[in-house]
């Protein structure tokens, strides 16, 4: 996963003997010095604005008006839908994420007991399909032919609630499982840098009051009970770093 | 008469191979060693990886690229078949084997101070070294560079052959140094600027130059931007173990450090300081134009966010891992090319025997945009006490585009 | 396919993380020629883990970027032998490392060292309790080794990490502030203690006012820049709360790549080799020597590297996978107790207290790895157990690593998990809440062990580990008991409202407790109940060790494993110097 790569050497800026042969076809000798190269570095790429990656239209208005519930506006701060968090869902699911990449993903696939840990085979993409689809089916069938974005908050909060407590019945899924794995996600999305699409001006933070990606806090270690002074900063920064 | 009895032995003795006759004595040799380890022969003519002195290694000059030519006695490709009269003229005159005139990438204005001791001895121990078949086509610069015939031209105007004067008012000791940097040690070759033909511009001694996007730095006296604060000891801890209570030698001076000052004997980096520290002040230098508030003001959030965590709010970083920018001369240099690159690329310490660390800046390039990096670079050459002129955005932005061309 | 053949090396080292390179640092030291061959990534502070983008909680905490892969290795789980053992397809209960440095570059830092009564554990217990105290199917044994003679190689291996903390035994002298129940220490700590932030001064107050010693965790976080012994600078620990799980950005955080890499790069005779999977420990015909190891790189292609020595040095459930594959030494049959390879798996038995305060800022993202205040009045057997039903402790305290948000987020009891309520109870309890927890032992068993699983394979087709492991009734006694000794402190210190969590069984891997696999491969005097010897030394192949990884451990003790990790390879590499190499054979 890491980048690094040995591909240049500034004139006279390498004083290493750095041997980088391939006894085999991808393989690392490393040997001499610590390997460095300028400019190395493997950030995460920016969530960039724009159509849907993952979700259907149908399926991306349900998740908003999900996260909002779930995570509601109010006078904390904006609620799951203008934080971005079904963005952050759609581009985790259209990524590695979705597709449970470098998970144990080998049959035989065995129910077991609550203890031998999660042996679905199917990836968190698979199980929000296939939940959308049902929870839809559901909410059609039980709200005269609606969709989920269309009901009221209170039925909303009805249906999460059903959910949640496996009152409700999903075809395909278990509910109880697919709506603690979309609650996980919206909470995620609410408070993960947001250079992953969600937690929009560093909302989560600010609802809490966590400063970010602040590395340094030598001096506020002994000042007990005193109110941490400045605001939350992100891997994109934040606006103070811009020249007026 | 002295010189044509030398040049009499040593004519027996150029073969390619150690003789018995005594003119390839072990205390020769020895001492040809140490002053390969002074002049820093390997660094250019040794490719990282490569066998020792083989050549190899491409040097980007303003002019185009050079190719290190391989020096050890090999016949066919090396030296083996020189002359001693046509090494010691290519190490001080900068004419090679049948003449050629070499280009200055190859230090002989500097290495032409070198007494008839040194470069002899120079030459004894590299017939020892182990003869390596590499062929190296040196010239790879661009029409019209590539015709030798020009640095007659150049020599004329820049170079100035002659051997070292010791200056008598000053101590033996000084004079050792002297004889270091201005000889074999050849920083005047990196750190003295450069005129238009990149010749030394004699009248700035040591006043820092750009090299390949690097700004080898002032080391005057000056006090500000040259090494004035810096204490003797300070400057033999630099170039023993590449850190000191102010910096770590990183880009092209690891390489100086790592093959060259690390391994000097503790009297020679005593007369490199004792030269160094009484060098004069480099002459007067411009006061800078005050810098821009709401750069500074950004600068400070961006130093706070992404800086402060190594370097400290401060400044002060932490001995041999981080370095100190507060009253740093480095960071209140006149070029900045070196700030911006490190901000930049990142970069790294060398590492040494009694310093192997090599701690690493990370890279800022994907996440600072220009105007952030010349915010955060004015702020911090204009802070606790710092002076020195802002950086302009275009700056970070040609070096953010230049930067990609160097090897 | 046949294997190509490489050049042969002195050494060759399974995995590069703290004992492979404190092993390859010490024996390239004395002029042996050796080689790492490491499955993970190059990993280096500047490239991989800066400021800039290492405090990422989504990235490394959730998503575990620096961990081993579960495709790339993992084991199957079950409960006792009753169940079909089912693969762990997603790591939560423990997180193995990968990559050079291994959990070496992401752990937390707290550096403990064993009891001298943990190292005759078994002796000792009987003789206090009498043999009828023990559970007739707790296997717990003595060390080899005892505290005394491994004293001198903890203080080596905190030197090398530059360990931050106050001494409480200076040579059998008890000093203020310090602990007074550790095992004494020949010198004080190199750096001194780390400060504290509320949470932990408040519990300090508590534990005091109950008449209990607390002092601060000994933390390889450090409290002021050091230089170690290899001449390696290492950093002062700004508190950014992205310890565990992540790697340290400005060289704070004691590793192989800031303690031991640096130096190691420098000998010439030393590489590493990365991206390469050791799959087997080659033997001769007769099976008593190994002759060195065959590897598969990243392109499938089989190697075989000969070598006169080779040292195990790969995660502590990996290295039993190792010998079990390799054929070194009888595994260990579950169903009748016979065999020693898998033997005497443990894990630990850790619980918490969650505190929610009045009107404090505790301001908890200010925390690192190991800081805190703790107390070890019950731990090991520093308390009496008689009538308590349980042998076993551990220590318990103040030290919250972090509070990053998705993940620490302290709501009062009976709060909805979403919604308006749930959304303001957050906001409101983020500054006042935090948590205590207790680090118990966990002995060994008969029915908790390790072997091949019979269905689920690798990407090579090679049987996955299986794990058979629960909680035992001593373990769940001791922690119920832990458990409300902190409670009692939790309540002394004036909160609105307390949660203990004493652990429970069974054991669950779907639970974040810790990393610390302990066993398999244990050391041992006699080699019916012990894997390699006291000079970690296998037993049946002499020129294998298992330099002191925690399989080496015959059970696990109330305290993290690292710093007996580490003193242990020092304690290797000695025996290998100064012993094996001048006499290659058994030294046991």
């Amino acid at each position: 996963m890491t980048a690094t790569s040995i591909s240049r050497r500034a004139l006279l800026a390498s004083a290493a003997s750095i041997v980088v042969t391939s006894v085999s076809a991808n393989a690392r000798i490393i040997t001499g010095a610590m390997p460095w190269s300028p400019s190395a570095a493997n950030p995460p790429r920016p969530w960039r604005p724009g159509p849907w990656q993952f979700f259907t239209a149908d399926e991306a208005a349900t998740v908003e008006a999900a996260v909002d519930r779930l995570i509601p506006p109010d006078e904390h701060g904006v609620g799951g839908k203008d934080a971005g968090c079904a963005v952050f869902i759609d581009r985790q699911l259209a990524g590695p994420y979705g597709r449970a990449e470098g998970l144990y993903m080998r049959p035989p696939f065995m129910a077991g007991a609550a203890t031998q840990g999660n042996q679905s085979p199917d990836a968190p993409a698979a199980l929000y399909r296939a939940g959308l689809r049902s929870l839809a089916d559901h909410v059609k069938a039980n709200f005269g032919g609606a969709s989920f974005a269309a009901l009221s908050p209170q039925d909303q909060d009805a249906v999460l609630s059903g959910l949640e407590k496996g009152s409700i019945e999903l075809k395909n899924i278990n509910s109880a499982d697919f709506f603690n794995l979309l609650l996980q996600n919206a909470q995620e999305g609410y408070f993960a840098d947001p250079i992953y699409g969600g937690n929009r001006d560093m909302a989560g933070w600010k609802l809490v009051g966590f400063p970010g990606t602040r590395y340094d806090y030598r001096d506020w270690v002994e000042r007990h009970n005193e109110p941490y002074p400045l605001p939350p900063v992100a891997i994109t920064g934040r606006a103070d770093w811009t020249v007026r | 008469m002295r010189r044509t009895l030398i040049a009499l032995a040593l004519s027996v003795s150029f073969t390619g191979a150690a003789t018995s006759e005594g003119t390839q004595s072990f205390d020769r040799i020895e001492r040809g060693r140490y002053l390969a380890i002074l002049g820093d022969c390997t660094g250019c003519h040794t490719k990282p990886g490569g066998a020792p002195f083989a050549g190899g290694l491409t040097l980007a000059t303003p002019f185009g690229n050079l190719i290190a030519p391989n020096i050890t006695p090999d016949q066919d490709t090396g030296i083996g078949h020189w002359t001693t009269e046509e090494f010691v003229s290519a190490v001080r005159d900068g004419r090679g084997h049948n003449g050629t005139r070499l280009y200055p990438a190859m230090p002989y204005p500097a290495y032409t101070k070198m007494s008839d001791d040194d470069v002899l001895a120079l030459r004894s121990y590299f017939l020892t070294i182990a003869p390596v078949h590499n062929p190296v086509v040196a010239n790879q610069l661009p029409f019209p560079f590539n015709i030798r015939l020009s640095m007659l031209f150049w020599n004329a105007v820049n170079f100035s052959p002659g051997r070292f004067q010791p200056d008598s008012q000053k101590s033996p000791q000084w004079n050792r140094g002297a004889y270091i940097v201005q000889g074999p040690g050849h920083c005047v070759t990196c750190h003295t600027p450069k005129n238009l033909l990149g010749g030394d511009k004699s009248d700035a001694a040591l006043r820092g130059a750009v090299l390949q996007g690097w700004f080898a730095p002032n080391i005057t006296g000056n006090e500000r931007i040259g090494i004035a604060r810096w204490s003797n000891d300070d400057l033999v801890r630099y170039l023993r173990s590449g850190a000191n209570r102010w910096t770590l030698a990183s880009g092209p001076m690891a390489e100086a450090v790592s093959h060259s000052t690390s391994q000097m004997s503790d009297e020679d980096l005593a007369a490199l300081a004792a030269y160094l520290k009484d060098n004069g002040s480099g002459g007067p230098v411009s006061a800078p134009a005050a810098p821009d508030r709401n750069a500074m003001q950004a600068g400070a959030a961006i130093y706070k966010d992404n800086c402060a965590a190594c370097h400290r709010d401060s400044g002060m970083g932490d001995e041999a891992l981080f370095p100190r920018l507060a009253g740093s001369p480095l960071v209140q240099s006149e070029d900045p090319s070196s700030l911006v690159r490190v901000v930049l690329q990142g970069s790294r310490a060398v590492s040494t025997a009694s310093a192997p660390t090599a701690p690493a800046m990370p890279p800022f390039d994907w996440r600072l945009d220009d105007s952030q990096v010349s915010a955060v670079l004015t702020y911090i050459r204009n802070n606790w006490g710092n002076v020195a002129a802002p950086v302009e955005r275009d700056a970070v932005k040609n070096g953010r585009a230049s930067l990609s061309s160097f090897p | 396919m046949m294997a190509r053949k490489l050049p042969a090396k002195d050494v060759v080292i399974i995995g590069l993380g703290w004992t492979g390179s404190i092993l390859a640092y010490e024996l390239a030291s004395a002029g042996l020629d050796v080689i790492a061959i490491e499955r993970g990534p190059w990993r280096d502070t500047a490239t991989d883990f800066p400021p800039s983008y290492s405090p990422d909680e989504l990235r490394y905490a959730i998503r575990l970027d620096l961990f081993l892969r579960p495709e790339q290795d993992t084991l199957t789980i079950r409960n006792n032998l009753s169940q079909t053992a089912l693969p762990i397809r997603h790591f939560v209960s423990f997180l193995p490392g990968n990559g050079v440095g291994g959990a070496g570059v992401h752990w937390n830092g707290q550096t403990w060292r064993f009891l001298p009564t943990d190292f005759r554990l078994r002796s000792h217990l009987e003789q206090r309790y009498g043999k009828a105290a023990l559970p007739e199917d707790m296997t717990i044994q003595d060390w080899p080794v005892s505290y005394d003679e491994l004293e001198p190689y903890y203080d080596r291996f905190e030197k090398l990490c530059g360990t931050s903390g106050k001494a409480g035994n200076l040579r059998g002298e008890k000093q203020p502030g310090g602990n007074p129940f550790e095992g004494w220490r020949s010198s004080e700590y190199p750096t001194p203690p780390l400060k504290q932030t509320l949470g932990p001064t408040l519990f300090a107050e508590a534990a005091r006012k109950l008449g209990h010693s607390p002092f601060p965790q000994p933390a390889s976080n450090l409290s002021e820049a050091y230089t170690n012994p290899l001449g390696l600078r290492i950093g002062q620990c700004t508190y950014c709360g992205f310890c565990e799980r992540f790697g340290c950005g400005n060289y704070s955080k004691s590793s192989p790549q800031v303690c031991v890499l640096p130096a190691l790069m420098r000998l010439p005779n030393f590489s590493a080799q990365t991206e390469c999977e050791v799959t087997r420990i080659n033997l001769d015909s007769a099976g008593k020597r190994a002759t060195g190891v065959t590897y598969v790189d990243t392109s499938g292609e089989e190697w075989e590297q000969p070598a006169n020595i080779v040292l195990v040095c790969a995660y502590a459930l990996f290295n039993v996978r190792m010998l079990l594959l390799s054929g070194i030494g009888k595994p260990y049959d579950g169903q009748s107790g016979q065999g020693v390879v898998g033997r005497n798996y443990a894990y630990q038995t850790t619980s918490s207290v969650g505190v929610i305060l009045k009107d404090k800022i505790l301001n908890p993202f200010i925390a690192t790895g190991a800081h805190g205040m703790m107390i070890d009045d019950y731990n090991g057997d520093n308390f009496d157990h008689s009538g308590l039903g349980f042998v076993g402790g551990g220590y318990m305290g103040a030290g919250q690593t972090n509070a990053r948000p998705i993940q620490t987020r302290p709501v009062p009891r009976g709060t909805p998990k979403w919604g308006t309520q749930w959304k303001k109870a957050t906001a409101e309890t983020y500054q006042r809440g935090f948590s205590l927890s207790t680090h118990g032992s966990s002995y060994s068993y008969r029915d908790c062990y390790l072997d091949l699983d019979p269905t689920y394979k690798d990407r090579f087709g090679r049987p996955l580990m299986r794990m058979t492991f629960d909680f035992h009734e001593n373990e769940l006694k001791m922690s119920a008991y832990l458990t409300d000794r902190l409670a009692e402190i939790a309540r002394a210190m004036d909160p609105v409202e307390i949660t203990a969590n004493p652990r429970k069984g069974p054991y669950n891997v779907n639970i974040y407790q810790t990393t610390h696999n302990t066993g398999g491969t244990v050391m041992g005097a006699d080699p019916a109940t012990s894997v390699v010897n006291r000079f970690c030394q296998s037993w049946d192949v002499h020129n294998v060790f298992v330099p002191g990884g925690a399989s080496v451990f015959p059970q696990n003790h109330g305290y993290n494993p690292t710093n007996t990790v580490g003193a242990l390879a020092y304690w290797t590499a000695d025996a290998i110097r100064q012993r094996y190499l001048k006499n290659p054979g058994p030294l046991a």
